[in-house]
Parts: C-alpha cells; sequence; structure tokens
C-alpha cells in the first residue's frame, strides 16, 4: 500500500513539473510598445502630412493661383482664430456643436441599443424593420432638416430630431452585425453553463457582440456630426447660438473665406479628436484585451 | 484509498446512473429526405464510471453528446441524466472577454453560488487543474493545453454529476495531449465524476476509459463494447494499451470497411 501511494505522489510531482515546463514553453510572451516607437510610427506621419498640406496650400497662396477672397492665406485663417479665441467666442462656437452633438449621440445610443438587441434576437421584429433600418443608413440625413423644422419649427429638439435620425439606424445596426457574428460555439456553451433567455443576452451575447457594437458607435457618432452640422447649417435662428455649422453659415453670408475655413477645420479637429479622444481607446481597449488586435 | 472509498460509499447513495440514453434515435432533415444519424442507441453511464464513445467519421457520437447535453431532443426514445451535465468542446470555447478566473467564476454564479464564495471556489478549481497564477490571466495569453485545462475547471465549476467530453483533446499537439489524459484521470480519481468522452482515436479511448463503446457509422449503432480493466494510472505506450487498441482497431477498420463495398 505505502508503495502505491509514494508512487502516486511522485507520478504527481512529475505531471506537475511536466506540466509547468510545458506551460512555460508555450506561452507568449507580449510586450507593450515602447513609446519611442508609438511616437516615430504613429504620430510622426501624420503630422508630416499637415505640414505638407500647410506648405503647398502656403505656396499656392504666394503663387497667386487664385483671388485671396476664395483661397485666403494660412496666417489669414490663424488670425480668424487668434480673433475668436481673443474675443472668446471660439470655445463657445465649439461647445455650442459639441454639446448638441454628444447629448444628441447619448440619446441615440439610449434608444439605438435597446432597438438593435430587438431587432437581433426578435425574428419578427428583425423581419419586419430589418431592412428599414439598414435602408434608412443610406438615406443622407440632411434629408430629414425641412421635415424636422416643419414638425419642430427652428429649435433644439429639431436638431435632436435630425442627430437621431442620422445615429439611431447606424448604432442599431452595428449592434445586429455584432449580433450575428457572435460565434454559435460560445452561444452553446454558454446554455451548457446554464445562460439562457435573458441571462444569456445579458453574459454571453452582449459581451460577445461588442466590437461589432462598438463599431456601430463609432459610425453613429460620425452620421451624429454629419447630421448636426447639415442641421446648423440649413436651420439658423438667432436663439440657437451659434454653433460650428452656423459659423460656416455666416462665413458665406459675410463673404468671409477664412471664417469658412475656420469653421471647416474646427468641425473637422472636433470630429477627428472626439474619434481619437473616445472610440479609438475604447475600441483598441476591447480589441486588445480580446487578443484580437494584431501587431503590424 | 480514501478518495475510493467516497466514491463508493457516494454511488450508494445517489441515483444508479449518471446518464441513461435508452432506445434513442435521431434523424436530421437531409437532402434524400430524413437521414437516420443515430438507430436505437442504448447506453447506461453508471455514476464515476468513465466511458468512451468511439467511432469513425458519421457514427453520430458527438450528435449523441449533444442529445445527452439537452442541447438537441432525440426524434425518439428518452435521456435522462442525473442533473444538467458539463460540456466540454474539442475548441476551449471560452470566453474571450473574461480572465481565466471570471470565466470560472460566470459557471459559478449561472449555478447560483454567491458572490462572496466565487473568488475563492475559482482559485480553487485553476488549482486543481494547476493553473495557480492563471487566474487573471486572459484567454489569449494562454496556450492550447492551458485553455483547455481552464475549461476543464470551468466544466467542473457546474459541480455536475456528468461530464461530457467532445474530443476536448484533438486539436493539442501529442505531448500536451498525453499531460492532458495524465491529469484528467487525475481529476476524475479524485473526485465522482463521471465521463461520457467522445473520441475518433482508439489509444486515447482505451487509455483514460473503463468502458469503450464502439459505434458503427451511418446509421450509427452500438456495435461492440470492451471493459477495460488495465490498472489506472496508465500510459498510452504501455503494452496492454496497445494490445487492447489493436483488437479494437480492428474492430473498426472492420465497420468502416463495409461503407465501402455496395
Amino acid at each position: 500500500m505505502a508503495s502505491t501511494e509514494t508512487s502516486a505522489v511522485k507520478d504527481g510531482n512529475d505531471l506537475a513539473g511536466l506540466e509547468a515546463g510545458l506551460d512555460a514553453l508555450e506561452t507568449v510572451q507580449t510586450r507593450r510598445v515602447p513609446f519611442r516607437k508609438t511616437l516615430v510610427e504613429k504620430i510622426l506621419p501624420p503630422a508630416v502630412a499637415v505640414l505638407l498640406v500647410l506648405v503647398v496650400w502656403q505656396i499656392l497662396v504666394w503663387a497667386k493661383v487664385t483671388d485671396s477672397y476664395k483661397l485666403p492665406a494660412p496666417s489669414a485663417v490663424w488670425d480668424e482664430v487668434r480673433e475668436a479665441w481673443l474675443q472668446g467666442t471660439l470655445l463657445d462656437y465649439i461647445w455650442t456643436s459639441v454639446s448638441r452633438g454628444l447629448l444628441g449621440f447619448l440619446m441615440a445610443l439610449a434608444i439605438g441599443t435597446p432597438l438593435g438587441l430587438v431587432v437581433a434576437r426578435v425574428k419578427f421584429v428583425r423581419a419586419a424593420i430589418g431592412p428599414i433600418l439598414s435602408g434608412l443608413q443610406s438615406l443622407p440625413s440632411v434629408a430629414w432638416v425641412p421635415p424636422a423644422v416643419l414638425w419642430l419649427g427652428l429649435n433644439d429638439s429639431m436638431m435632436y430630431a435630425v442627430i437621431l435620425l442620422g445615429a439611431v439606424p447606424s448604432i442599431a445596426n452595428g449592434l445586429v452585425s455584432g449580433v450575428d457574428q457572435v460565434p454559435p460555439l460560445f452561444l452553446r456553451a454558454g446554455r451548457t453553463l446554464g445562460a439562457t433567455g435573458l441571462r444569456g443576452t445579458w453574459h454571453i451575447v452582449v459581451p460577445a457582440a461588442l466590437p461589432g457594437y462598438l463599431a456601430g458607435l463609432k459610425q453613429g457618432w460620425a452620421f451624429s456630426w454629419r447630421s448636426l452640422m447639415a442641421a446648423e447649417i440649413i436651420a439658423s435662428s438667432p436663439e440657437l447660438g451659434i454653433g460650428l455649422g452656423q459659423l460656416l453659415e455666416n462665413g458665406r453670408t459675410a463673404n468671409s473665406m477664412s471664417m469658412v475655413f475656420l469653421a471647416i477645420l474646427l468641425i473637422l479637429i472636433v470630429g477627428i479628436a472626439i474619434d481619437l479622444l473616445i472610440f479609438s481607446p475604447l475600441e483598441r481597449w476591447v480589441l486588445r484585451s480580446r487578443g484580437l488586435l494584431v501587431k503590424s | 484509498m480514501a478518495t475510493a472509498l467516497a466514491k463508493a460509499a457516494d454511488a450508494g447513495t445517489s441515483v444508479e446512473y449518471a446518464a441513461r440514453i435508452e432506445h434513442v434515435s435521431k434523424s436530421f432533415a437531409g437532402p434524400a429526405g430524413q437521414q437516420l444519424v443515430l438507430d436505437d442507441i442504448t447506453l447506461d453511464v453508471a455514476p464515476g464510471e468513465f466511458v468512451t464513445l468511439l467511432g469513425a467519421s458519421g457514427c453520430g457520437k458527438s450528435t449523441l453528446l449533444n442529445l445527452v447535453a439537452g442541447l438537441d431532443k432525440p426524434s425518439a426514445g428518452g435521456i435522462s441524466t442525473d442533473g444538467r451535465p458539463a460540456l466540454m468542446f474539442q475548441e476551449h470555447a471560452l470566453f474571450p472577454w473574461l480572465t481565466a478566473g471570471k470565466n470560472i467564476e460566470l459557471a459559478l454564479k449561472l449555478r447560483g453560488v454567491p458572490k462572496s464564495e466565487r473568488r475563492d471556489k475559482a482559485e480553487e478549481l485553476l488549482e486543481l487543474v494547476r493553473l495557480k497564477g492563471a487566474y487573471g490571466k486572459r484567454v489569449h495569453e494562454l496556450s492550447g493545453g492551458m485553455r483547455q485545462r481552464v475549461a476543464l475547471a470551468r466544466a467542473l465549476a457546474q459541480d455536475s454529476k456528468l461530464l461530457l467530453m467532445d474530443e476536448p483533446f484533438a486539436a493539442l499537439d501529442a505531448i500536451t495531449r498525453d499531460v492532458l489524459h495524465d491529469e484528467l484521470t487525475r481529476i476524475w480519481r479524485e473526485t465522482n465524476l463521471s465521463v461520457l468522452f467522445v473520441t475518433h482515436n482508439v489509444r486515447e479511448a482505451v487509455r483514460l476509459a473503463e468502458r469503450v463503446v464502439l459505434l458503427s457509422s451511418r446509421p450509427g449503432r452500438i456495435a461492440r463494447e470492451w471493459t477495460v480493466d488495465i490498472p489506472q494510472p496508465r500510459r498510452i505506450e504501455d503494452a496492454a494499451v496497445a494490445e487492447l487498441s489493436v483488437e479494437i482497431t480492428e474492430q473498426l477498420r472492420g465497420e468502416i470497411r463495409r461503407h465501402g463495398q455496395h
């Protein structure tokens, strides 16, 4: 008896050692990219590109390819920025639009998420409104501005209505395609663990669909921002305050190309900044934690 | 010794089977009408027993496992199990949005284990599969063998009487598979678990099981059964394992050959 006991213990130790060795041999070491590498590979190239655009722009101005009211010098646009900053209106312009855009996006999120889940999970609802939902994505949201003005008048609710009509379909569709791409194996594994019905949706389907959902959110933000700009340009009213779209329209009526350039620049910068500061890190974090981010 | 006694004592008090499969048939709608996949299968798995289902492709062994797991319904016959069985797949099927430890904790949570106990339980199970430091590891940071061990720990977290395994080691390299055989045998002997293990690998079937059940193909029928009384722990290269494997392989080849004859 004693001898079998000890041999069993010895066997166990052997196995543990063997296993530890295999684990060590087969585990992949992942390392974070050093900051210098990020600087050279990720930050430097776009900085060079922007610089190049500025240089070409300045050369075109110097070469007088067209009248200065059609193509203002970079310095003229910069003066416009400075003036707006000194008057304290620059941040007001940005904040008016950004606060509207983000609030509208959050509302679209609150509506699009449950809508997407229902469309993805309930067959009848999918058959009924699925095609309409994807069709709506191809409708330019600027088309919603005239009816929204007629329905709601020239006010903030009109803006939000346009944002919602633009962003809700893309958020819902992103979630639907995220759910569709959940591997069936996860659903089977979930069912054997006892995650059925709502618990299955919450513990398995939602987290598994997260990458697709995030892609939808990213697109939803782009749609929100574009819809809002369309609404601000077309529908102007003194009570609405001056957002970036309004600024663009004011530039046009004042025949000030540098103001128009300033507005376009700000619209572009805000769009990129929100994506870079909120959505890209979120997406990278989700993908990295799942080992889906392939280093190139 | 103590575990063997506990096993025997437990067997006396609980139901006399971990799974009972009675006259089960299953057919699917195919291009040529209804296709019979499983034909009149009757099989009992006793509490604490380790049974392997062996067969070539098309014998419906995975279908049978799905039926026992309750993921699908038989066309005829009945299946009863002692509680809901746990199921392990060929792919690890771990959730990549959770760490190794949280994967196990999810199984505990769905079973209704209170939050305060889950962490300790999960650590305990990881220790059982010898992955003590892996609690916070993401799935992609683990090797293939480690993933299957976490999957095993997650299956054990369900505290089922019956563990169903669908070719769980088929995708692993030979050395890792060998180690996992030892590991599975050790855990099976330390617990009261009954195991129904599906494979097409004869040596693996003989290495692990107390009973090997050979299924014929198209439709799947029970062709023959062997009781394996080679003492555990066995090794896959043991002469006795090889000897029985040769016999079973012969029979398996015969079953396969029949399909080329008409």
